[in-house]
């Protein structure tokens, strides 16, 4: 195995973008990360697309061959794999192009991650995700997706894990440093008294606790480590990058809900394979799909024991300055969450922080960074770690 | 949609809870596996039906307020993860009681209803749900 860079990000504008197709979005993303990599195109060798719902979003299935078609590829008749995973489709392309250059198999990689959802009304687009989770003991029984969240959360609160208001902090803090963002769906703080007294959802989560609907796309391009200075000066080392799963329904992991053992595994690999631990980190970007997702999320990767996760979003500690940057880029909640995008654009964010490009976000010595993207609740996670070089 | 063949072929676990047991370690699940995830290999041949008890506690819950269309007409309504009696934990619906009054801990047990339809013209599912014992 060889050690692989990333030369290149690009990120759409994420939200309701009623005038971009979702073919016009995968395409923007992937000029953006081209052109930032210094590329013609003509080099790449492959091409990996995070998408987890095109087929029942907008009736389109096969978008690998959309996405190559429209890029130019398809004319060079070079591979294009769509990898889905839930809402890890993202982080899961990515690694499926990262083993791909670090195998030696291909040199030039551009992994894509998009999702066009507000083509489809708002009660449709709930059934989709629904099916994310088990779609005949879960969401065939009347359990959305959303109320698999609240249930962790009453559980957290009942535990004495969490308090709500600590829940509904983590809200508080992606808008704060998604109001920094120009790509960010939200670019607007908000208070704490907004999340609590948002319209129920599936109680205790209410609105301002969920991720939004959102389109949008993101692109990174790979090549082997020693080949990234033929391109660019501006480049990040990716450290490590692992997947694991878990029980497809909740249910099927008895009293064990407040954690997401998916996550817990994928972390403990990274850690190891890097040689560090969490106290190595400077800026993580987590998956907030629901603000308790991100709770658990810093627990999991080790940033706060079980239980002090909460406390210390509360108290600002995840923000830039604190102990730890978390969701620099406005997280799922404000950043916006185009399901397939998702995963792709959480490894942009953390490229641009090792690179230091990430403008008014950019967080002070990064040595080392981490992505997390999880898929359905907590049945499959990918932990990515970026190396400043 | 869903076709008929679908809804039909859950009817055991469905209606009367029937899930499996590995005679090999003695776990219980639910929905049925036909293989054991603990044992795997030394699990085949030794897969038996197990009817679930119909009463448990409830270990968490939630009250939901945005619903896909099929569950529009009941909304707000209360799903719960219940331990049953046996020590399965399985979801669904907890109906039949004051959304204000349930409480981790509660006893409820398992009874048969309509689930949702497929459209006016479509399957009518029926399932377990559960009411305060």
């Amino acid at each position: 195995m060889r050690d692989v860079a990333i030369i290149g990000t690009g990120v759409t504008k994420f939200g309701e973008l009623w005038d971009k197709s979702f073919r016009a979005l995968g395409i923007e993303a992937g000029m953006k990360a081209i052109a930032d990599a210094g590329l013609a195109g003509d080099e790449i060798d492959a091409m990996y697309i995070g998408n987890m719902s095109a087929g029942r979003f907008i009736n389109q299935q096969h978008i690998d061959a959309l996405i190559a078609d429209y890029t130019g590829m398809a004319s060079r008749h070079i591979p294009a794999i769509r990898v889905e995973c839930g809402g890890a489709s993202g982080g899961v392309a990515f690694r499926q192009a990262y083993m791909d250059v670090a195998s030696g198999v291909s040199d030039y990689v551009v992994v894509g991650g998009a999702e066009k959802m507000t083509d489809m009304d708002d009660a449709a687009i709930n059934s989709v995700l629904d099916a994310t989770a088990d779609a005949e003991w879960e969401a065939g029984m009347g359990v959305t997706f959303p109320s698999l969240y609240a249930m962790i959360a009453r559980r957290m609160i009942h535990d004495g894990e969490a308090t709500r208001e600590e829940i509904a902090s983590f809200a508080v803090n992606s808008h704060f440093h998604g109001a920094l963002n120009p790509n960010a769906q939200f670019r607007k703080e908000i208070k704490l008294d907004t999340v609590l007294r948002s319209g129920p959802v599936a109680d205790p989560l209410g609105v301002f606790d969920c991720a939004p609907i959102s389109d949008g796309a993101a692109a990174l391009v790979l090549c082997p480590l020693e080949k990234a200075k033929e391109h660019t000066d501006c480049y990040a080392k990716i450290a490590a990058v692992t997947q694991a799963s878990d029980t497809l329904a909740l249910f099927s992991r008895g009293r064990d809900i407040t954690s997401f053992r998916a996550t817990r595994e994928a972390a403990n690999r990274a850690y190891q394979q890097v040689g560090i631990t969490a106290n190595d980190i400077q800026v993580a970007e987590v998956h907030d799909n629901y603000t308790v997702a991100g709770i658990m999320a810093l627990q999991d990767l080790g940033f706060f024991p079980k239980g002090e996760a909460g406390k210390a979003v509360l108290d600002g500690q995840c923000r830039i300055g604190g102990k730890i940057a978390i969701n620099t880029s406005g997280g799922l909640k404000a950043r916006g969450h185009p399901i397939g995008a998702t995963g792709v654009a959480q490894v942009a964010e953390i490229a641009d922080q090792v690179r230091g490009r990430a403008d008014k976000r950019q967080v002070e010595n990064v040595k080392y960074a981490l992505a997390q993207n999880t898929g359905g609740i907590g049945s499959a996670a990918t932990v990515t770690i970026l190396e400043a070089i | 949609m869903s076709s008929v063949a679908r809804e039909w072929r859950e009817i055991p676990g469905r209606y009367n809870l029937v899930g499996t047991k590995c005679t090999n370690c003695g776990r219980i699940f639910f929905p049925a596996r036909t293989f054991c995830p603990d044992c795997r290999r030394a699990s085949i041949g030794k897969i038996e039906p197990y009817a679930l008890a119909r009463t448990g506690t409830v270990y968490s819950f939630s009250v939901i307020h945005e619903a896909p269309d099929c569950n529009n007409m009941q909304k707000p309504y209360a799903v719960a993860m219940v331990e049953t009696d046996d020590g399965v934990m399985i979801e669904g619906q907890l109906v039949d009681v004051d959304l204000e009054k349930i409480e981790i801990g509660m006893p409820v047990r398992a009874v048969l209803r309509k689930l949702d339809a497929d459209g006016k013209a479509g399957v009518i599912h029926y399932g377990y749900k559960f009411v305060p014992q």
